[in-house]
């Protein structure tokens, strides 16, 4: 292997590709080779490094000094600076009281530990750091059930949104006998301001896969989808790229490791479409028809696929699994509060100072992210309020910051952490526009299969555009909870039942904006 | 075209978003024509209203003539909160186009969607494949003038 002096490791994401990181990538190797750098100083292509907002960025290890926001023109003076002469250049560093306040949490991390660090398109990096070990390790030490016990032992719960435990899920499908099983990743990434499971596919793909691998061990599955977005690109190709490795290797395919166990693993597109985030929803959209959620029961773990026992798990569940069979129940159990186990991935945006992502234990408080992940407020802002757990979440006051997020703890205050997005806001934000926005997405996104959510939508949406117009009521505020919570009660799927949290939320919390637009 | 596209897919009802995908993305005016939809389903063995109900259901397929290049913005909260109405007004002004409608020259059509997943750079939107992100208004100009310049 060759040793080098420094490795520059650059983030290729989609937020990257768009401030011109390609560019940027082809005048450093440029640069390098003039100075005849390019055999001692190394540049690694790799997924995100979890920073946003700041433009195209270079991390170096092992100085580990993050470089942000460059410009093509900066790129010289960093190679004949920092890689020349040693000296690295000051005015270009992420601010050093931000390096002190930001804390990428490494150590404590499980579905994002590889992103930011590996190359994600090559698998050899991903078998580097301990990969498709814990895949090897069911294979040919554990039998199925042992998988399914050790991933329910861990607590392990669904990351979706609902919190559903995962080995719950999985043992009602194990026992039942069928002549095809099926996993299905949900990785139609629809909630806004959510974007964890892109950051997962694109950082480290075949952490997904070993997932998925594992689960189809645990329940008796030979074939695995992953259903994805079709406006997710890259991650799309990372994946195709990752599952043909895998066969290339012996990984996926039949008999795999001389177990006798067959996989493979395919993907599937969707073509823009909220719903089919509810899993009897892609379910339908994987089989050419319309996304429109299937009646339940029977659950998709009895007859879901095909009419076959499916495993439906969320990106960042499945991703959780491999360090679970590797490192074992109890150790995963460490991460998090009691009844909420691991780490959560956030997505955090808005007013903060560092927009990006973290990956903390659960229960970690809204404040500590925001202060310690997020950089802080915006300067010059002040905290007013957030959206936790994107449209069908809620509107959280300066009230909620210390409350600990887990599925448990919000719950004691109507509230959901949902799929992990936190949009902040600070005074210059007005509730009643926020809700509007809201309301206006999930007009846009019924599927208009039922009637409560189909007219429900439409009612809420028009209610708060003449608040929003200053042609409102006192009144309409009511008739707004009254309709949602109605659709709570009667739609057919979630998308319907879930307005009503963020209009409680936003109506109760901040009342006196919604009352300033009335009178 | 079709020859091909079918070539790569076995006829089974599955592969038809994935079919209608890339006739899409291979007619010059990005959509499914009527023909298309005739095709595909007798390919498929399915009923020509399917498809139409599953055209219509996703907000990726258009049953229009688009223009050569698609302008998608997103209207989602996070983009919303980061100034995506401005930027969707500068978009009308300079376009001279109102959401859904292609440019007269047919280089642009102006399309809103739901969150793309960028949200870490919003105000953002997608032209075909490439995503733009922080948007501001000078930033916007000189995207349109790079599309209208033939980029």
């Amino acid at each position: 292997m060759k040793f080098y002096r420094s490795h520059i490791l650059i983030g290729i994401d989609d937020a990257s590709l768009a401030a011109g990181v390609k560019e940027i990538e082809a005048i450093l190797r440029s640069e390098l080779q003039k100075n005849n750098l390019s055999e001692e100083i190394n540049i690694l292509e790799t997924g995100t490094l979890g920073l946003f907002g700041t433009g195209v960025s270079l991390m170096v290890y092992p100085e580990q000094t993050a470089y942000v926001n460059l410009q093509k023109s900066d790129i010289a003076e960093i190679v004949e600076e920092h890689f020349l002469k040693g000296r690295p250049v000051h005015r270009l560093i992420l601010d050093n009281t931000l390096v002190r306040k930001y804390d990428f949490n490494y150590k404590r991390r499980i579905v994002l530990n590889n992103s930011g660090v590996i190359d994600p398109e090559n698998i050899d990096e991903y078998l580097g750091t301990g990969g498709y070990e814990a895949w090897e390790k069911a294979l040919t030490s554990m039998q199925p059930e042992a998988v399914l016990q050790e991933v329910k032992a861990s607590g392990l719960r669904g990351r979706g949104g609902a919190g559903f435990p995962a080995g719950l899920k999985w043992s009602f499908t194990a026992p039942i006998k069928a002549e095809q099983k099926y996993v299905v990743v949900n990785a139609d990434e629809g909630e806004p301001g959510t974007f964890k499971d892109r950051l997962i596919m694109e950082g480290d793909p075949h952490k997904l896969l070993e997932g998925v691998m594992l689960c189809a061990y645990a329940i008796g599955a030979s074939e695995g989808y992953i259903y994805i977005r079709g406006e997710y690109k890259l991650c799309i190709s990372r994946l195709e790229k990752a599952i043909e490795q895998a066969r290339d290797y012996g990984i996926l395919g039949k008999n795999i490791f001389g177990s006798g166990f067959d996989l493979d693993i395919f993907i599937k597109i969707g073509a823009g479409a909220y719903v089919c985030g509810e899993e009897t929803a892609l379910i339908e959209s994987m089989e050419g028809n319309r996304g429109t959620p299937r009646s339940k029961p029977p659950f998709p773990g009895v007859a879901g696929a095909w009419q076959m026992p499916t495993v439906v798990n969320n990106v960042e569940t499945l991703a959780n699994v491999p360090a679970i069979i590797t490192n074992g129940a109890a150790w995963f159990a460490e991460h998090g509060v009691e009844g909420c186990t691991g780490t959560k991935v956030y997505t955090i945006m808005g007013d903060v100072r560092l927009p990006g992502l973290c990956e903390v234990d659960m229960g970690t408080t809204l404040r500590t992210i925001i202060q310690q992940y997020a950089g802080g407020m915006k300067e010059g802002k002040a905290f007013k309020a957030a959206l936790v757990g994107g449209a069908a979440g809620v509107f959280l006051n300066d009230q909620r910051l210390d409350v600990k997020m887990d599925y448990n703890s919000l719950k004691e205050y109507a509230a959901v952490l949902g799929s992990g997005a936190i949009l902040v806001m600070s005074h210059s934000a007005d509730m009643v526009d926020m809700l509007w926005s809201v309301l206006r997405f999930f007009r846009h996104e019924s599927c208009g299969k039922c009637i409560p959510c189909a007219k429900g939508t439409q009612l809420l949406y028009k209610l708060i555009d003449g608040i929003r117009k200053g042609k409102g009521k006192e009144s309409d505020l009511d008739e707004m909870i009254r309709i949602s919570n109605g659709m709570l009660k009667s739609s057919f799927c979630a998308l319907g039942q879930s307005p009503c949290m963020p209009i409680n939320s936003a109506i109760t919390n901040f009342r006196e904006d919604f009352l300033a637009r009335i009178k | 075209m079709y020859k091909q596209i079918f070539g790569k897919y076995t006829p089974k009802k599955e592969n038809l978003i994935y079919i209608l995908h890339e006739i899409q993305d291979q007619h010059p005016e990005h959509y499914i024509s009527a023909e298309a939809i005739k095709i595909v389903a007798e390919y498929l063995s399915i009923s020509e209203s399917h498809i139409q109900g599953v055209l219509t259901f996703y907000t990726m397929f258009s049953t229009k003539p688009r223009g050569r290049n698609i302008i998608r913005l997103c209207e989602s909260p996070p983009c919303f909160l980061k100034g995506s109405e401005d930027i969707l007004r500068q978009l009308r002004q300079l376009l001279e186009v109102k959401i859904g409608e292609t440019t007269a020259d047919g280089i642009f059509t102006l399309e809103l969607c739901a969150c793309l997943g960028v949200c870490g750079n919003a105000p953002v939107m997608m032209i075909n494949e490439d995503v733009y992100g922080d948007l501001t208004e000078a930033k916007v100009e000189s995207i349109i003038a790079s599309y209208r310049g033939g980029k």
